[in-house]
């Protein structure tokens, strides 16, 4: 599937705010077998003094941008043509739970794509005793790797309630959890917490669902922002599988990935020194449609 | 076999007698065949000659110096952080020079490994791939800093300065307890150290052979410059601040060896180049010797909660202008787990073995040693597998001797069991123990040295003693040092007398080269603690001349009193107790402005600022109105003229002083417009021009010069007008214009800037300004140019 991505998050200070800096990671990510970026273009205004791109540790694109002079507004866009891979079907390739640690023992690296980066807490995963006891609850008897992973999204999905009023971005994930409720960041903070706290490498994926369903489905939650889901390795033969948590199924055709980390701090679309003392107002649109071919 | 020192010698028996090492230690003082060691005869035997008098006035001698030099740390506790005085233990640790060679060899070496791992951490990843460190504790370790991974330090090397803790070993031999490759503290407590001891231990004794701590830091003060490999740029010492337990230290080191005493909002990124904020404008910085965390240092790639860092630090690292000393993410070398894994990696890579071992260590991740750690729990010291710290140290050691710290009961083998990868277990070793002097004779204290080493062009260099913990107690483990305890200057002593080439470098300051740049914020932290001294000046004055009247007249209804009242409560700062609360406070800023330019600023008026304080505090809560209450505030007069006096006597009139002097005019001359608007004002009560004469200390000169009563053109000719008089508007303009014309950019292509016209067009409104045209309208316009005019000083200058 092909998609023409739009992207804005525009950014009001109030008042000048001085000599700004930002790391920008909007632009889709290029993943063998996964998705294509064909063309991909950043606009900023107003326009910044600086800009260097280059790529993260977990491969990632990201933009630096500086600012000179003082600036009272920001606006992103991104103007993006990428091809979504459709997925094969996944048989269940990954070991029995309780052999994912063997198997982890035969993958001693550091480079990017190594589970390792995503057993530990994090800056915004901390374990939660109650997020704990929950996975455990709803873990079927001796589940392979994937069967963990989507017993666990869909006892999540069914427990909190998608409320987009209801946290904000600096949220803990024990705060959304204790009161079952939140957005796609919330969602996948719980249940990345919750399957590292049983061995299982997670991840945080930042990107965007497609705005409109194709005919005769239902809206995505998160469309219109955005997304978030979970990215978890079952395995040598699996290797990494997406899940989307907020809408419970496995990321596919519908998902187009920006930025993969540990969590929402390794991948948000603007980190910024914005030192202002005025009111900052952020706005934020997406539109993700396919290309007819 | 106990080892009491037992010999019948001279006066040295009275000191040492009953010296008694604890069994099973080895002692610095003692060697192991229960004989003094030769190092320390000579300094015992002068020592033991002194009286206990001599003693005790050469040990004060010491504390002097520090108390004098403002050595203090500052310690956290439940009230809140003190400072407390530098805890010196005035006996020396004495090491002979051949046994140093030993250590400093052996350091060497753990230096040249250390930074073998670093670079491999950093790079490419084979010690983890090779199976010989486990990847959990690289990857799942919050000091391992993933944006620094495969950035090349532009220095050429991840580590530049370094410190050990070192223990000695029943047997004699050494080891090492723990690295310090984050940040490591204490190289200046080591200088100072040093001063002090030697106050105490001058004359006669035989300090010639002792090797000196200064060349060590000209070393590395040369190597910091090479470090910048060809940027151009000044150099800077990074500090979070004056919250940081350290934050003397740095102000000391960047004193000592010149550099700048830079915070995070010192620092802006532009075009990859990090720039010093200074009232010259941005200047490029080549070189920072950091001693802040790295997490802390850039909210944009590091942790970014972070509110004392400079944004877009990592990429000026990361395009090569700037050399970070040491490189960003080097604290993951402090893991305590690494300590389990360094003996093998050191065979690897170096194809040695450690010169001297660490502290034995096994990490539970690995089933055989979770075994052994299960069933020896009860010799060995169980902590954090990724905390930083030292392995006693409170936050991150969980059980010790077999015990749960936290008092819990309960099964210890099944905890570490179910803990796995989370936890090591330590040897629970002990230390040797060196001579205290207690009550007239010396005791046994078991000590650590702590030992530095900075990287030169040559290689390494490791500073000769001058740091060593001593515990309180005589328990010999290491855990005695856990409740902190005091801390002794380490002395490597050579038969013969030390190269005198060091020695006529002596410990003094080094020149400085190049003309020290002002950071902004020291230039604000200045300039506001020259208006708040002034402020709290002019307060007292106001506060005394109400109360003057209340004891005169012995009413509050007095008109004057009221007056006064209505003017304080206009300025915001009320008459609310016979020693308003706005006294204090306005003293208080001036100390937390103070405490921010330590590196810049004298000691001496730091002390005055400080014993201001205290007598504020001391007396306000004494004093009834009245008589009595004037007379204190004329004594607290007395402490502002006291820091002001040697602060405008003694400092160097460089840029630092001409913002301090301007902050102190803008206010003077402010509060003179604004005491002359409400007291010459045509509503005013009887007597209100006495009071503006009085607060403007000018009542004998206005005597002299007019000859008659007050009247309003003679108080405004005096106070407003009068270029002679130094409490006057006008006098207090003239000076803020001529600070300004020395000051950068005063005039830019020959045009005077923005703030020399709005200087000199006030001064010029003054020079030809009538006494009985200067009404309270005029007045008040006047107070708002003034205003004006100090904003225009911090736009240009201070932000």
């Amino acid at each position: 599937m092909i998609y023409d991505l739009a992207l804005t998050i525009a950014y009001d200070y109030g008042r000048p705010s001085a000599q700004a800096r930002n790391v920008l990671r909007v632009l889709p990510a290029n993943r063998p077998g996964e998705q294509r970026r064909i063309t991909g273009m950043i606009g900023i205004t107003p326009r910044p003094a600086e800009r260097t791109d280059r790529m993260d540790f977990f491969g990632n694109a990201v933009s630096e941008i500086a600012f000179h002079a003082p600036i009272s507004d920001l606006t992103v866009r991104l103007q993006s043509r990428v091809e979504r891979l459709a997925r094969p079907l996944q048989f269940d390739l990954s070991p029995p739970l309780d052999r994912l640690g063997a198997q982890l023992l035969g993958q001693p690296a550091l480079s990017a794509d190594s589970p390792h980066h995503f057993l530990a807490s994090s800056p915004r995963i901390r374990f939660d005793t109650e997020v704990t006891d929950f996975v455990r609850r709803v873990l079927p008897a001796q589940p392979t790797a994937l069967a963990a992973v989507q017993a666990v999204g869909r006892a999540l999905h069914e427990e909190m309630r998608f409320d987009a009023e209801a946290t904000d971005v600096d949220t803990p994930l024990s705060e959304a959890f204790a009161n079952r409720h939140g957005v796609c960041q919330d969602f996948s903070h719980v249940m990345i917490a919750g399957l590292r706290s049983i061995g299982l490498p997670a991840g945080y994926v930042s990107g965007i669902l497609r705005t409109q369903p194709p005919d005769g489905q239902a809206r995505l939650e998160g469309a219109d922002a955005m997304h978030a889901w979970v990215r978890v390795w079952c395995g040598t033969d699996l290797g990494w599988v997406e899940y989307d948590p907020t809408n419970d199924l496995m990321a596919g055709s519908d998902h187009v990935s920006v930025a993969v980390g540990r969590d929402y701090s390794d991948v948000a679309p603007v980190k910024g020194a914005v030192r202002s003392s005025g009111q900052q107002q952020s706005t934020h649109s997406v539109d993700l449609v396919p290309v007819p071919v | 076999m106990d080892r009491v020192f037992r010999e019948p010698v001279d006066p040295l028996a009275g000191l040492i007698s009953g010296y008694t090492v604890p069994p099973g230690t080895a002692d610095e003082m003692i060697g192991p065949d229960g004989a003094l060691r030769p190092v320390w005869e000579p300094f015992l035997r002068r020592f033991a000659r002194l009286s206990d008098e001599e003693v005790a006035r050469r040990f004060a001698r010491g504390d002097r110096y520090l108390r004098d030099a403002g050595v203090f740390f500052r310690q956290y506790r439940e009230e809140g952080p003190t400072e407390r005085d530098w805890p010196l233990s005035h006996v020396p640790v004495l090491l002979h020079q051949s046994e140093w060679a030993g250590i400093s060899a052996a350091l060497r070496q753990r230096a040249d490994l250390l930074e073998r791992v670093a670079a491999d951490l950093y790079g490419p990843g084979d010690l983890v791939r090779s199976g010989r460190l486990p990847p959990e504790l690289v990857a799942g370790n919050p000091a391992w800093l993933r944006p620094m991974v495969g950035v090349a330090p532009p220095s050429g090397h991840y580590l530049h300065f370094l410190a050990f803790e070192l223990g000695r070993n029943p047997d004699g031999s050494w080891f090492v307890l723990g690295d310090r490759t984050e940040a490591p503290s204490g190289a200046g407590f080591a200088l100072e150290n040093r001063v002090a001891t030697m106050r105490a231990f001058s004359d006669p004794f035989p300090v010639g052979h002792i090797h000196r701590l200064s060349g060590f830091f000209r070393a590395f003060r040369s190597a910091m410059q090479a470090a910048a490999r060809g940027q151009e740029g000044r150099l800077g010492i990074l500090t979070p601040g004056q919250g940081t337990e350290t934050y003397f230290e740095h102000a000391y080191i960047a004193r000592y060896l010149g550099l700048m005493l830079l915070e995070g909002e010192d620092l802006i990124v532009q075009n990859g180049r990090t720039m010093v904020r200074t009232v010259a404008g941005l200047k490029p910085l080549s070189v920072l010797w950091r001693r802040m965390d790295a997490d802390f240092a850039d909210p944009l790639e590091l942790d970014d909660a972070s509110q004392i860092g400079t944004p877009g630090l990592v990429s000026s690292i990361r395009a090569g202008h700037l050399a970070m000393l040491n490189a960003l993410g080097t604290g993951v070398l402090q893991t305590r787990a690494l300590l389990a894994f360094l003996p093998q990696i050191a065979q690897d890579l170096l194809g040695q073995p450690l010169a001297i071992p660490n502290i034995a260590t096994w990490w539970c991740g690995q089933p055989a040693e979770r075994n052994y750690v299960q069933r020896n729990a009860s010799r060995m010291m169980i902590g954090d597998a990724l905390s930083p710290d030292l392995p006693f140290e409170v936050q991150s050691a969980r059980a010790i001797a077999g015990r749960f710290l936290d008092g819990r009961q309960g099964d210890l083998p099944g905890w570490i069991g179910a803990q796995g990868a989370a936890v090591v277990g330590q040897e629970a070793v002990s230390l040797s123990t060196t001579p205290v002097y207690e009550d007239g004779r010396l005791v046994p204290r078991p000590v650590m040295l702590r030992v530095f080493a900075a990287r030169t062009e040559d290689g390494w260099t490791v500073m000769p003693g001058g740091y060593a913990r001593i515990g309180r107690t005589d328990d010999a483990t290491a855990l005695a040092l856990r409740s902190g305890g005091s801390v002794a200057d380490v002395w490597i002593v050579d038969d013969a007398p030390v190269d005198t080439a060091s020695l006529a470098a002596s410990d003094g300051p080094f020149q400085r080269a190049t003309p020290s740049l002002l950071p902004a914020r020291a230039a604000d932290n200045l300039f506001w603690l020259g208006r708040y001294v002034e402020r709290a000046e002019g307060l007292i004055r106001l506060v005394r001349a109400s109360h003057v009247r209340l004891a005169e007249t012995g009413q509050g209804g007095d008109p004057r009193v009221q007056r006064i009242a209505a003017h304080l409560e206009r300025l915001g700062t009320p008459l609310d107790q016979p020693v308003p609360q706005a006294i204090p406070d306005q003293v208080a800023a001036a100390i937390r402005c103070a405490g921010k330019v330590r590196d810049r600023f004298s000691l001496d008026g730091w002390t005055a600022l400080r014993a201001l304080a205290e007598d504020i505090e001391d007396r306000r809560s004494r004093v009834s109105p009245g008589d009595e209450a004037a007379r204190a505030l004329g004594q607290m007069l007395r402490g502002t003229a006291a820091f002001s006096g040697l602060v405008h006597d003694n400092m160097y009139r460089f840029s630092g002083w001409r913002f301090l002097s301007m902050g102190r005019a803008l206010e003077r001359a402010q509060g003179m417009a604004s005491i002359l608007r409400d007291f010459c004002d045509p509503d005013a009560p009887e007597g209100g021009f006495d009071i503006a004469i009085e607060v403007g200390d000018s009542v004998m000169t206005h005597r002299r010069r007019y000859l008659i009563e007050t009247n309003r053109n003679t108080v405004i000719d005096l106070l407003a007008l009068d270029h002679r008089n130094p409490r006057s508007i006008r006098f207090q303009v003239s000076f803020i214009r001529r600070l300004i014309a020395e000051l950068p950019e005063a005039e830019i292509n020959g045009a005077l800037s923005p703030l020399s016209r709005a200087a000199l067009r006030i001064e010029t409104r003054l020079a030809t300004a009538e006494p009985a045209r200067l009404d309270t309208a005029r007045l008040d316009s006047l107070s708002r140019a003034l205003a004006r005019l100090s904003d225009l000083v911090t736009e240009t200058y201070l932000t």
